[in-house]
């Protein structure tokens, strides 16, 4: 019993997981600059890492309550019947992903520590480390209210706090890249394409509040199971907004554009922000709706196939990037369609299991993709050589880095076996487990996914054979050379969760359903499938083996052509432009939206409303208004009561004055007459 | 032997209509002053009739006591009016009204 209150009591503690991070940020904000990087590093770091303490200890008491607590912080909005709290919803769900992004982000955030004093020294400004920090800290702030949320709205709150995060640490070097706002231009990209996302989000949220009243997770639910086929297309209108507010914060088609842009943040920030926990809260919304979306029909057919779809398409244009982190990012966006897919196949749980599975081998990726690209900043900077125009970044100019960055290649090679699939890992098992669900449910959708899933073996062999295999293709990959400890131990960490990561649902054991069941409710669970496993594996092997054969067998000499592309031909720069699509999306909507912008500011703002309707209307209606008050009715009505007053005041004056005869008697005599008539008028009348 | 009231009053209009008679035609100051005593007594006389003829008992001496009251007001008044005729015979070496018209507007 003792035992139970104490466990219990840990639910108390929940809002510090929220108020850890914003507690470093403001240390960091105050008195960071003045104690220095080391300092601000681990103030940071343990800010976030209290805040992993705190989600564990949620977890412990979880053990004994595992239908969870809703801890109310305070009260926020109530008018009327909308009563909105400060609550903090903790069950196995979100405590999932508290764990996940707390853990995740603890490692990020040490790994951060030696990244960012190298890079803020190579772009040249020392100053913005403390503001790197700050802002990291602020995003997981952010994330804590978004995952701890028990309304739609405070959700919301945080779901706009990581937006503004991420367009903070996309454009952190706001004044660097193409032209000095090419990633500036990348943060704005970012945030406006994630407002058409939020649009969408808003609208469910208004939609909710109109027919159900409440914004509140369990009200929902119930005003789902309560209304039934009655209310089917309003519940519809509502999955299909928050599906778009989950496309444009996960980036699915069609709004995926945002995140390879996004590469032009700091590698922690594609790591941690565009990999592994902003862009998977998409996914943890629609999961969190599982209700909304059950009821909903065919609305979770479009959310399966989006997610599909999103997954294959994002997969093609993977294999024809040059960029390292390019690569790795539209390798997100596929992998991002895989939980959405499976979330939509009702599979929330293969859904959830891949997010955790992938924001370890993900964050990995990225880590050490940033490791790499340092080490190549290194070879570059000891190698006093002429640099102007050199891409650290692109995969053409490395190579043979296997034996300059030992433990980098180590830790990447387990990450991409992992993304890649290959068993035991832990990509294995989760990708594993959406393939099983969606070959149950739906056909099309499992084909899509294993064709992604193919692709994505090959993208990540071509990468890695590219990368540290063959000979240095440039003096900067020849002179690279590893990074401290400080970033190497975080990899090494995060290779190993993405290395035993899939032990979390192991086929027979299924520990994270029985775990997630609590909150998601009864969930069926699917028996091992050899045949779809080994269909999935087997495609992976024969991918890497292809991609040996191009890549690895005869490795890519210095300018040489890509051989994909003596292969493909035009296919291959359709896939290097990425279909085109950010020209399309150019076309279709940037042109006509600036053509119209450029309109209304032209014609209508200047032409319409400043030349002709202020000038003309307004100005020379006031000017013909006020010259009409003052000369025909200031001077012709006003002046002419004033002087008529005056002059019937002299003439009369002029008359009366001959009365004044200054002779007492005529005065005597009028009082008399006067007398003589009032008397008679008092007597007579 | 009592006085029937009417004589009174005959008395008391004939010596009024000397008093206005005398204001309105003399230029004599001084006679003119005069004859608006006239006008002023003649009040008092009609005054002092009604007062004593009906209902003495009613009215009690409200009556006479004004008629005090006019003589006592008329003989401020002659101190004043006399002061301003002596200034104006200073000024002027004559006391006839109709020389006297500086307020002619």
């Amino acid at each position: 019993m003792l035992m139970e209150a104490q466990a219990s009591s840990f639910f108390q503690i929940a809002p510090w997981i929220i108020a850890f991070p914003l507690l470093g940020l403001i240390i960091n904000i105050l008195v960071g600059r003045r104690f220095g990087e080391r300092f601000v590093g681990i103030v940071a770091s343990s800010a976030v890492g209290l805040a992993f303490i705190v989600a564990v200890l949620q977890f412990i008491s979880l053990q004994t309550h595992p239908h969870g607590i809703s801890v109310r912080v305070a009260e926020w909005i109530a008018i009327g019947q909308l009563d909105t709290s400060w609550t903090l919803r903790v069950d196995t769900l979100s405590v999932t992903m508290m764990l996940m992004v707390t853990g995740v982000s603890t490692l990020i955030h040490i790994y951060a520590i030696g990244y960012m004093h190298e890079d803020v020294r190579i772009q040249g400004d020392p100053g913005r480390y403390t503001r790197f920090f700050v802002f990291f800290n602020l995003f997981v702030a952010a994330m804590m209210i978004l995952v701890s949320a028990d309304n739609y709205l405070m959700m919301f709150v945080g779901w706009e706090g990581v937006g503004l995060c991420s367009y903070l640490l996309i454009g952190f070097w706001y004044d660097k890249g193409e032209g000095g706002i090419a990633n500036a231009v990348a943060g704005k990209k970012a945030f406006i394409v994630n407002r058409v996302g939020d649009f969408g989000f808003l609208t469910a949220m208004f939609l909710m509040f109109t027919a159900a009243g409440t914004l509140q997770f369990d009200q929902v639910n119930a005003w789902v199971e309560a209304a039934g086929p009655a209310q089917a297309a309003m519940i519809s209108a509502v999955a299909l907004f928050l599906l778009l507010g989950a496309t444009g914060k996960s980036a699915q088609i069609p709004l995926y554009v945002w995140l390879p842009d996004a590469m032009a943040g700091p590698t922690p920030v594609s790591a941690l922000i565009h990999a592994a926990t902003m862009v998977t809260a998409g996914i943890y919304m629609i999961a969190r709706s599982a209700v909304l979306f059950s009821a909903a029909g065919s609305a979770s057919h479009v959310v399966a196939m989006i997610g599909a779809a999103t997954a294959l398409f994002a997969a093609t244009i993977a294999v024809g990037q040059f960029d390292i982190k390019k690569v790795l990012a539209y390798s997100t966006i596929s992998q991002l369609g895989f939980m959405l897919a499976a979330v939509g196949v009702a599979a929330r749980v293969a859904g959830m299991f891949h997010l955790v599975t992938h924001a370890f081998f993900k964050a990995l990726l990225f880590l050490s993709a940033g490791s790499v690209i340092l080490g190549v900043e290194h070879g570059l900077h000891h190698h006093d050589g002429d640099h102007a125009g050199f891409n650290p970044n692109d995969m053409r100019e490395m190579g043979g880095l296997r034996r300059r960055m030992k433990v980098t290649f180590g830790v990447y090679l387990v990450g991409a076996l992992a993304l890649a699939g290959i068993p035991p890992l832990a990509g294995f098992f989760s990708k594993d487990e959406i393939l099983l669900e969606a070959s149950h449910e739906f056909p099309l959708v499992y084909i899509l996914l294993t064709a992604a899933a193919f692709l994505t073996a090959f993208y990540m062999g071509r990468q890695v054979f590219m990368v540290f295999f063959g000979e240095p293709r440039s003096d900067a990959a020849a002179h690279a050379h590893e990074n401290p400890p400080v970033m190497t131990i975080p990899l090494i960490g995060l290779a190993t969760l993405a290395a035993i990561g899939g032990g979390l649902n192991l086929p027979g054991l299924h520990t994270l359903s029985d775990w997630l069941e609590h909150t998601l409710g009864h969930i069926h669970v699917m028996d091992f499938s050899l045949q779809v496993a080994g269909i999935s594996t087997g495609l992976a092997v024969v991918a890497i083996a292809l991609a040996w054969l191009l890549y690895g067998r005869s490795p890519l000499k210095k300018g040489e052509e890509d051989p994909l592309r003596r292969i493909l031909g035009p296919l291959f720069t359709a896939l290097n432009h990425k279909w085109w699509v950010d020209e399309l999306y150019g076309a279709l909507l940037i042109k006509p939206y600036a053509a119209l912008s450029t309109w209304l500011a032209e014609t209508v703002d200047w032409a319409f409303w400043h030349d002709w309707f202020h000038d003309s209307v307004i100005a020379k209606g006031f000017r013909w208004f006020t010259g009409w008050l003052s000369e025909d009715i200031d001077k012709k009505v006003i002046d002419a009561i004033a002087d008529g007053l005056a002059s019937l005041t002299e003439t009369l004056s002029r008359r009366m004055r001959v009365l004044q005869s200054g002779y007492v008697r005529t005065y005597a005599l009028s009082m008399f007459i006067g007398m003589i008539l009032l008397v008679s008028y008092i007597l007579f009348v | 032997m009592i006085i029937p009231i009417q004589y009174l009053l005959a008395l008391s209009g004939i010596l009024f209509v000397l008093g206005v008679l005398g204001v309105l035609i003399r230029r004599n100051a001084i006679v003119i002053f005069m004859s608006i005593e006239l006008m002023l007594n003649a009040a008092n006389l009609a005054l002092i009739s009604f007062a004593r003829t009906i209902a003495p008992a009613e009215a009690g001496l409200g009556g006479q006591v004004m008629v005090f009251f006019i003589i006592a007001v008329a003989a401020a008044e002659v101190a004043v009016g006399l002061a301003l005729i002596v200034t104006i015979f200073k000024l002027r070496h004559s006391i006839d009204v109709d020389q006297v018209h500086t307020l002619k507007g």
